[in-house]
């Protein structure tokens, strides 16, 4: 036996027949209390899959390659002899039909003792009670009257909350579910998936779950396989998946759920999958795939690492090149741009204490332009690369591939990446606000003081008017002149940000950029705050970028919308459109189409 | 559960009333009738007459059928003409002989049967199937009276283990008759088994597929646990309703076997009757199998109601 970290390793699995597979080439590893997802149609291979992991083969079906190991120890080419003490003691079923599953002629109650008998040590009258209490912890009602009743005369939720008990009773390391809330009621599937969470929480049992349901993975799993005609075609962290998925196979089957939130047909996707027959030599969607090439039809790809261990069997590596369609359309789009940000990407190299290691990306190929007076929003989580963006576009970030342009009356300019080798118009055009007051504004400088260094720096305005155009520069943020001889620290936050806003219009800017100015202000006067940066926009025509990770308070400020998701823009489109009709699926869960179960 | 088996009860007594009529009236409608028979062509009219004033036979059919109804329930079946006595007492030993025939067939044939048929199933298609499904198959084909001959043929004649033909009378101690019965009984068992094990074998087939077995396989059930916990109890349900028809077809009288045997039983009694005209003697005899019959299966149908839940109990 070969010690494992893993509780459950397949490798390279291959099931089939004479000439066909129907599991073909599928790896992964399950380490103690995961829970790893299987999703596909039916014929997808999915339960042929589960049960080769018990050793168990379909009537001519074999295991053709690879192996199944738990604990390290192998499964498959055991005798079903040698494998009686691993099945149902340490790696357990729930079947997906347990109207079949269940012997007709035994009672229930028999049937959950006899797993007790082959793998506890319990005695009969401890096994007796050992099944009441099974059966309620399933949230079957009146165990001892379930116990006594025959399968048929149980309904299917019912026996499939009595299969689970059964299941549970040898008290197995790893738990695979097969369909497991198919037939049940809402509130039901609800409950079981509960109980399903906590027994994988408390008790650290590891799941494998078949579904074709990804709301039930969605649920119960951390990571997931996304499986076509044998093959895994996409595997990685559940959010990755559901969010991005990279496969067409897969962005196919999220567009086919219907959801409540989304008014109008799920969109299905057309043909059929192919007859493990009479495979296709290239890829196995490529007869249905909407995206395909001439060289998918050649052959099989590989799966591929596409992304922080996201796995995608495709040629196009969808994540890293997915074209951004920008659908809006307002006035600004026809409008000149004032930037263009082509294809950005910045990269942070982890400096090890030997070796330089490979620049991690952080913004990845971002491109994007904006109008004069126009309002980009950037929306994302923390880390999606939002900020970095803005640093880039300031000179503060040196990116490792891309260019800013920068449009002026009539000339376009290429913008230097370090801010010190821009020239110092490039400089004023644009301007940054941070995130958070207290630490952009100087707090040993009086707020005169404070505005009036872009005034001196750009404008080279005369001493003796620097005091009016600051006292002008306060008026429109609706601070009094009176602030203008205050520290900072006599200022509450939303006034010391209005003074940060001041004194980025000082520099008379043709590009602001916002990095989440509002986040630290209360919510009052976070809605005064946004109000003056849409109204100075507007009447200096000043375009502005402004980040948050908030996309309602994006939405009510910007004109478009950008949706970074991994340091890649996912989506862009007019704010109202993609907060109407969010095409990307990252766009759907930011905005609440998040995958659940109905309840 | 009552309620069922009430219901089966009542059919089976309905069943039973239907065949009486249809068995009575139908020999009715026959031309001639036991004195015509009795005394032949000459008889002139009024001694025909003489003849249904003391056998009823001037009654009108209806009346006729009551009394002759009511005396069977009462277990008088009338005389036998040709034989001049009860035709219970005639019918009664032939009887006690066909059940003996019967009760050895089917003690030595219905397990070795369905032990064949789940051996065969749980093999399929492999060397000991073959050897057990072709000798079915065979046995299944050839006609009884070839089988039996056979029989006679290696074990009387060549190997002179068992006497060929029965030579004793029907009347014959219980003991002689189990003795005799051996060759007749194997050649039964023969076409028998071959039914049944067929029947168990596709049944375990089945069932060896199911999700439940593999289910309890997937438990970590060990290979004879599944067997006999899972496979066989549910494999042999169906096989009880062939059973019950099979016992229907050996109390029946099995006609040819007793005819090449010359074995004493019913059937070769029913044979004699038809062929000696005598009517009163087929009427009782026709009705007898019926009931057999009706309660044979009957008996099939409780039995499976008994040891099949899904049939005992109904769906909440």
């Amino acid at each position: 036996m070969t010690l494992s970290a893993h509780k459950l390793e397949v490798a390279n699995l291959q099931v089939g027949g004479a000439d066909f597979l129907v599991v073909d080439n599928v790896s992964f590893t399950i380490g103690q209390g995961e829970s790893f997802g299987i999703a596909g149609e039916s014929g997808s291979g999915k339960s042929t899959l589960l049960l080769s992991l018990m050793g168990m083969m379909r009537p001519g079906l074999k295991a053709i390659g690879g192996s199944v190991r738990l604990n390290g120890s192998s499964i498959l080419g055991q005798s079903d002899a040698a494998l009686v003490f691993v099945r149902g003691g340490k790696i357990a079923l729930i079947p997906q039909n347990p109207a079949t599953a269940f012997n007709p002629s035994l009672r229930i109650g028999a049937q959950i003792a006899e797993a007790l008998l082959l793998h506890s040590a319990l005695h009969q009258q401890a096994r007796a009670k050992r099944v009441f209490d099974l059966l309620e912890m399933v949230l079957l009602p009146e165990p001892a009257v379930t116990a006594g009743r025959f399968p048929h005369e149980l309904s299917g939720g019912q026996l499939q909350r009595a299969a689970i008990a059964m299941a549970l009773a040898g008290e197995p390391e790893v738990l695979l579910l097969d369909e497991p809330t198919t037939g049940l009621d809402v509130t039901t599937q609800a409950a079981l998936l509960d109980l399903l969470v906590d027994l994988r929480h408390r008790a650290k049992v590891s799941m494998v779950c078949v579904s074709h349901d990804l709301g039930v993975l969605a649920r119960l799993c951390d990571r997931i396989a996304v499986m076509y005609a044998g093959a895994v075609i996409e595997e990685g962290p559940l959010v990755s998946v559901l969010a991005r998925p990279g496969h067409p196979y897969t962005q196919a089957l999220l567009s086919s759920i219907p959801r409540l939130a989304s008014a109008g047909l799920p969109s299905p996707i057309e043909g059929s999958p192919p007859s493990l027959f009479d495979l296709p030599s290239g890829c196995c969607f490529a007869p249905r795939c909407a995206l395909v090439q001439d060289a998918c039809h050649d052959q099989r790809p590989d799966l591929k690492l596409a992304d922080k261990d996201h796995k995608i069997a495709c040629l196009r590596t969808l994540i890293a090149t997915a074209p951004v369609v920008d659908h809006s359309d307002t006035i600004f789009t026809k409008a000149a741009p004032i930037i263009a940000v082509q294809s950005l990407s910045v990269g942070f190299a982890k400096q090890g204490f030997f070796v330089r290691k490979a620049p991690k990306s952080v913004v990845d190929a971002v491109s994007f332009t904006l109008a004069k007076g126009e309002v980009l929003g950037l929306v994302g989580e923390s880390g999606s690369g939002k900020s970095t963006i803005l640093r880039a576009i300031a000179g503060l970030a040196v990116p490792t591939t891309g260019q800013i342009t920068l449009m002026s009356q009539n000339s376009a300019e290429n913008l230097a990446a370090r801010g010190t080798d821009r020239r110092l118009s490039q400089l004023r055009s644009i301007q940054l606000i941070f995130q958070n007051p207290d630490a952009s504004l100087n707090p040993r400088h009086r707020i005169i003081d404070l505005i009036a260094q872009p005034l001196l720096l750009y404008g080279r305005v005369p001493r003796s008017q620097i005091r009016a155009m600051a006292a002008n520069l306060l008026a429109e943020v609706r601070l009094g002149e009176a602030t203008l001889d205050l520290m900072p620290a006599q200022l509450s936050g939303g006034e010391r940000q209005r003074v940060a806003i001041a004194r980025a219009f000082a520099a008379k800017p043709d590009v602001l950029l916002c990095d989440e100015i509002t986040t630290s202000l209360d919510v009052s006067v976070q809605a005064a705050v946004l109000a003056l940066i849409r109204d100075l926009a507007r009447k200096h025509d000043v375009a502005a970028i402004f980040v948050s990770h908030d996309l309602a308070v994006v939405r009510s400020i910007a004109d478009r919308i950008a949706v970074l998701h991994n340091g890649r823009v996912v989506e862009i489109n007019d704010a109202q459109e993609l907060c109407a009709r969010p095409v990307d699926p990252y766009t759907k869960s930011l905005i609440g189409f998040v995958l659940e179960i109905p309840a | 559960m009552a309620a069922v088996l009430l219901e089966r009860i009542g059919l089976a007594l309905v069943t039973m009333v239907i065949i009486a009529v249809v068995v009575f009236f139908a020999l009715d409608l026959m031309p001639g009738d036991a004195c015509s028979v009795t005394l032949g062509r000459g008889a002139s009219d009024s001694m025909l007459a003489a003849c249904h004033a003391r056998l009823g036979l001037d009654q009108p059919p209806l009346w006729r059928f009551i009394t002759w109804a009511g005396d069977f329930l009462r277990g008088d079946l009338g005389i036998s003409m040709q034989r001049e006595r009860p035709i219970a007492e005639i019918v009664g030993w032939r009887l006690r002989n066909t059940l003996i025939l019967a009760g050895v067939t089917s003690v030595i044939g219905i397990p070795l049967a369905l032990g064949l048929g789940v051996l065969a199933g749980l093999n399929p298609e492999g060397p000991l199937d073959m050897a057990i499904s072709g000798v079915a198959i065979f046995a299944m084909t050839v006609p009884e009276f070839i089988s039996g001959t056979l029989m006679i043929l290696v074990f009387s004649v060549i190997l002179g283990w068992a006497a060929g033909v029965v030579t004793i009378g029907y009347k014959a101690p219980a003991f002689e008759l189990v003795k005799a019965s051996i060759l007749p009984a194997a050649t039964l068992i023969f076409i028998l088994a071959a039914h049944i094990l067929r029947m168990v074998r596709a049944s375990v087939v089945e069932v060896m597929q199911s999700d439940f077995v593999q289910m309890a396989r997937l438990k970590g059930a060990s290979r004879r646990r599944v067997i006999w916990h899972h496979v066989v109890p549910n494999a042999l349900l169906p096989a009880i309703s062939i059973i019950g028809l099979t016992m229907a077809w050996l109390l029946g009288g099995v006609v040819i076997v007793e005819s090449v045997f010359n074995f004493p039983g019913l059937g070769r009694l029913a044979v004699d009757a038809v062929a000696d005209q005598d009517l009163p003697l087929v009427q009782a005899i026709a009705l007898l199998f019926g009931l057999i019959y009706v309660l044979t299966n009957l008996g099939a149908d409780l039995v499976a109601l008994i040891l099949n839940p899904r049939l005992r109990t109904r769906r909440q």
